[in-house]
């Protein structure tokens, strides 16, 4: 009698899991991580990809400056990508190099090969809030998006430039995020980020992200060709422009190590 | 005209009121708009080259306003785990100050060394949970010697340490942002010493002293108004004995003030420090009006008029003198529109209308209010006339001793004048009573001044910092600058580079030195700069095209004389030794060291031009240019021996005393118009020699003249006891020089007049040319006789 009690109630469960109420009853909270694995989900398999990358600095002043980047990244199932950056530009830190192994959950590793002095060293683990290359991206800005590094919650459906999109916000899981929240805005079609806000450890509006002339590769993989951010505390802002992109270029593990970094150039 | 307007104001006194009333209230609605802008910057104009030499530098690199907590524990010891880590908590919870952008302690100090082939970059403390009394020596030792720190964040003998929040207004709403960034630090701090009874905590900074321009002025404000009234009142009842009359003078003077700061609320005006005693100096300067009209309307009554026909005679009397001494005391405030900073423009303004509108109540309103008040008249002997009596027979008797011996004294006096040193320092505008002069106090006692200078060195080429030449410069310019008696603290990139270059070999301290090849500068800044948290990064120091770096040198709290002293001196370092390179210096304290100067120069015009306006204005009046001429002297002289003085009392001027000369010669010339109108009166009208004409306007107006210095000298006295310096010494310099214009008016002019006037016949005499008569006469001569007389003037 009370088998079968137990056993009817799970089956009752069960079907309650998975019935379609409860899915259309589902919380804000719920809808932000369902949308967040449904846009990772879309972008899956890009498995490599290979770029240049121009960063174009400005102060309140309007001065500028110019960075510029050539950069492989690996698809990681599971966790966070690989990358590798090598610099061109300015011109006295020519191929150093940096490698990144980005995790869902915890600090990323951190390489950079320094070409004058021939050696390669490991970055401290806790600067993930800190600014890239001196630009208003930080690393956790550039990092790969994964699942696991936020908690989310629906706020509303919102038209933007790419259609209709949702719009969540991400509270990150990582202590030593320079952030209390983001608030992206993501199209109902492709999944795609069409602009970011972001919120300092007080919760007032730091900075601002943009995502410009989106190209599809690979007839399933949207990259923009410009990153803007905006810094609305220090009046500065950085463009990010991409080109050249290349997928599926063939690169594998062996690529992404301390060893091909002295050799990136 | 004006006869119609009396009679209007007497006929119909209800309906005078009920006009006023709605004047009043209608422009007091206008005083919700007044607020207080608390920001140093208000002090500097738009175009004042030090302003926008550092607001371009705080856009190339970051703003540098700031909150500073200092900690000292009662132990005198930093370096406990228990200390270490309360100032973990405040270091983090500093994040949460409105507007900060980066906190810099201690414990979060970038700290960089090397193990095997990997350099760390990390917190000196990262984690106080698990630092323990073991740790304490190491992490002592590296604070300690560690050159962006000691003498900054760490007191040398780490007795005392800071938590710096730097704090980036966004200035959209200046009025708020400031006390919130002010009202989280303070919660902070009670918070911290509730949790940390055995730490004591001060909280500095300019956010704080931004926060103290309001607090320290708007507190004076609350206490000394009401003292001036008091001393109005006491006055007021004690040398006019009068209850109606002080009753109807202190509507007059609140009126006043009511709709001066509620018209300055509809024409858009906001509080400063120097703005905000407005009410204060108009109260002080109504009074003056009402009280003539009341001196006059009783000395009627006394003499058995009825009471509306003596305040018509009162006006008719008064009208022209109380309009001209307004008129020259509005153009004495409005020459503060030449000031280089516009707080004072404001203040200028302010009063200038604050003075035209007493002057409007008091031939309207107050006459309307005494037509209806009862007031009764003592019968009381003349007999105040007796130190007037015996004043002019001295000055008379004595005239020979007095002329020389007096111009000797005022040129004595006024020698002291240019020894004044020229000192703006801003933690001195506020008084030991400030929390935040005591906290910057303790500051400059135990860990550095407050005296900051910002080089920012420019290469004019992209990356040019990595320059090896251009590192060695600046840390040429670093050691340099240590060396200076003055400093107490050098933060420059020269030091980050030779630390990395250390930890790079090793931590090897023989490499603790400037790398010899630019590539390899680059890439130690480069991983350095990968390696740094959120708000921490070098964007403070290095622009963007890292093509500029910023030094900041901070000083021992320093006069003006000496920032600028020390400002040349860094110039000429660079012309001397790295000439290539353009530099610019710029920092509040610099704003603050130019102002004073800017000032003086800008107001040496302001005051000209008000002098030769009211000279011409007395010229008219006296009918004389002659006399217009010779009035020059007790118009000038006052101020300029004010400086005097004030060389013996103080010996610091600055940008609230170089506003002092054009603002007191408004009113100093009232004393001088009252006594040579007077005397020309006697000259001309009575036909008396000069001799007879100084005892004339002794006995005539000697006493008003005194009345009205005293209530004049009391209220600038009262003001004076301002915690902010900056209105304090206002007060007191502008009492002083009040006072000496009356000395000069009583012992010179009288003396002067006599030498110059000679026996002949005043030139501009109208009536008989009979000799004069005898001088005992005008002794009994009564306030009848004045106000006769200040008919003829204006």
């Amino acid at each position: 009698m009370t088998l079968l009690n137990k056993s009817l109630k799970s089956i009752l469960i069960a079907g309650l899991v998975a019935s379609p109420i409860i899915a259309a009853a589902e919380t804000a909270e719920e809808k932000g991580m369902r949308i967040a694995v449904e846009a990772k989900a879309s972008d899956k398999g890009w498995q490599d990809m290979q770029a240049n990358m121009n960063m174009i600095l400005r102060n309140k002043l309007g001065q500028e400056s110019i960075r510029e980047i050539r950069m492989k990244s690996l698809e990681v199932e599971g966790d966070g990508d690989k990358s590798l950056s090598v610099f061109d530009k300015p011109r006295d830190v020519k191929g150093t190099a940096f490698l990144s192994f980005s995790h869902a959950i915890g600090a990323d590793d951190q390489w950079l090969y320094l070409p004058k002095l021939k050696r390669v060293k490991r970055i401290a683990s806790r600067n993930k809030s800190g600014p890239f290359m001196g630009s208003e991206f930080s690393y956790e800005d550039l990092s790969s998006f994964e699942v696991e590094k936020y908690t989310y919650k629906f706020i509303k459906d919102e038209a933007c430039e790419g259609g209709t999109c949702y719009v969540v916000e991400q509270y990150p899981v990582d202590k030593n995020s320079g952030y209390t929240r983001r608030v992206v805005w993501l199209d109902q079609e492709e999944y795609r980020p069409w602009k970011i806000d972001f919120y300092d450890r007080k919760d007032s509006p730091l900075k601002t992200l943009t995502y410009h002339d989106y190209q599809e590769y690979k007839a399933k993989h949207w990259r923009p060709d410009l990153m803007k951010m905006i810094n609305h505390q220090s009046g500065k802002s950085t463009d990010l422009t991409y080109g050249s992109y290349t997928f599926q270029t063939g690169l594998s593990d062996s690529d992404f190590n301390k060893n091909t970094l002295k050799r990136a150039r | 005209m004006k006869e119609r307007l009396f009679r209007f104001v007497l006929d119909h006194p209800v309906w005078v009121i009920l006009l006023t009333m709605l004047f009043v209230f209608g422009s007091a609605y206008g005083a919700k708009n007044l607020v207080f802008k608390s920001d140093y910057r208000v002090f500097f104009s738009e175009e004042n080259p030090q302003l926008t030499a550092f607001e371009s530098m705080q856009k190339i690199y970051s703003k540098s306003d700031n909150v500073a907590f200092i900690i000292s524990p009662n132990d005198g010891e930093v370096f406990t785990p228990k200390t270490l880590k309360a100032i973990q908590e405040l270091t983090t919870e500093s994040w949460q100050i409105p507007f900060s952008t980066r906190v810099d302690s201690i414990t979060n100090f970038q700290h960089t060394w090397s193990e095997e082939d990997d350099m760390f970059v990390e917190d000196l403390v990262l984690d106080a949970e698990t630092v323990t009394e073991a740790d304490m020596p190491r992490l002592k030792e590296i604070a300690v010697n560690e050159p962006l720190l000691v003498h900054k964040i760490i007191s040398p003998e780490a007795h005392v340490t800071v938590v710096n929040v730097t704090v980036q207004l966004p200035g959209v709403n200046p009025v708020e942002e400031v006390p919130q960034a002010v009202a989280k630090a303070r919660e902070m701090k009670a918070q911290f010493i509730a949790q940390n009874p055995d730490i004591t905590v001060h909280l500095s900074g300019m956010v704080m002293m931004n926060n103290s321009f309001a607090e320290s002025s708007l507190t004076d404000n609350a206490t000394l108004v009401p003292i001036m009234f008091g001393v109005v009142l006491l006055g007021m009842i004690f040398l006019l004995r009068t209850f109606s009359g002080t009753f109807a003078t202190v509507i007059i003077i609140i009126f006043t003030i009511i709709s001066t700061m509620g018209l300055a609320g509809h024409t858009g005006f906001y509080l400063t420090g120097p703005s905000s005693t407005t009410p204060i100096m108009v109260l002080t300067l109504a009074v003056a009006d009402c009280i003539h009209i009341l001196t006059t309307m009783f000395y009627e009554m006394r003499q058995g008029v009825e009471k509306k026909k003596a305040i018509q005679d009162s006006l008719r009397i008064n009208f022209q003198p109380i309009f001209l001494t307004s008129v020259t005391t509005a153009i004495g405030f409005l020459s503060l529109n030449f000031s280089d900073s516009p707080p004072f423009r404001d203040l200028g303004n302010m009063v200038a209308a604050g003075v035209m509108l007493a002057f409007v109540f008091s031939i309207t309103l107050f006459p309307a209010m005494l037509s209806l008040l009862p007031i009764r008249v003592k019968q009381f002997k003349e007999g105040k006339n007796d130190i007037m009596h015996r004043l002019a027979d001295f000055v008379v008797g004595k005239r020979k001793i007095l002329l020389p011996g007096m111009s000797v004294l005022m040129v004595c006096i006024i020698a002291f004048t240019p020894q004044n040193e020229l000192n703006d320092d801003f933690v001195k505008y506020f008084d030991e009573t400030v929390p935040f002069r005591q906290a910057t106090d303790y500051m400059q006692d135990n860990l550095s001044g407050m005296s900051t200078m910002e080089i920012s060195i420019e290469t004019g080429e992209s990356s040019g910092i990595n320059d090896p030449k251009f590192l060695h410069s600046v840390g040429n310019l670093t050691e340099w600058l240590r060396a200076q008696p003055e400093t107490d603290h050098v933060n420059s990139l020269s030091d980050i580079i030779k630390r990395l270059n250390k930890n790079m070999h090793g931590d090897d301290p023989s490499y603790y030195k400037l790398p010899t090849d630019r590539e390899l500068s680059a890439q130690y800044l480069l991983l350095y700069e990968m390696s740094l948290p959120y708000g921490l990064d070098l964007n403070n120091q290095l622009n963007v095209d890292k093509s500029s770096t910023r030094v900041i040198a901070t000083f021992r709290n320093l006069t003006s004389t000496e920032q600028i002293e020390i400002e040349e001196r860094i110039y000429a370092w660079f012309a001397d030794n790295a000439s290539s390179y353009e530099v610019e210096i710029a920092s509040p304290n610099l704003m603050f060291a130019h102002i004073g100067q800017r000032n003086i120069v800008s107001m040496l015009l302001g005051t000209t031009i008000a002098l030769v306006l009211i000279s011409l204005i007395l010229g008219f009046a006296l009918k004389s240019v002659k006399f217009g001429f010779i009035s020059l002297i007790p118009n000038i002289a006052p101020a300029a021996m004010g400086f005097g003085v004030w060389y013996l009392i103080d010996g610091q001027i600055g940008l609230a005393l170089s506003v002092v000369a054009g603002m007191t010669l408004g009113i100093i010339v009232d004393d001088t118009v009252h006594f040579l109108s007077k005397y020309l009166h006697a000259r001309r009208e009575r036909n008396k020699d000069p001799k007879a004409a100084v005892s004339y306007a002794f006995a005539s107006v000697g006493r008003a003249l005194w009345v009205t210095t005293i209530v004049l000298v009391a209220g600038f006295m009262v003001l004076a006891q301002s915690s902010f310096k900056l209105n304090a010494d206002m007060g007191l310099l502008t009492a002083v020089t009040i006072f000496i214009a009356l000395v000069v008016d009583f012992l010179f002019l009288p003396a002067l007049l006599m030498k110059l006037d000679k026996d002949s016949q005043p030139e501009s005499s109208s009536q008989s040319k009979g000799t004069p008569t005898n001088t005992d006469s005008s002794a009994n001569t009564s306030e009848g006789d004045d106000n006769d007389s200040v008919k003829q003037i204006a």
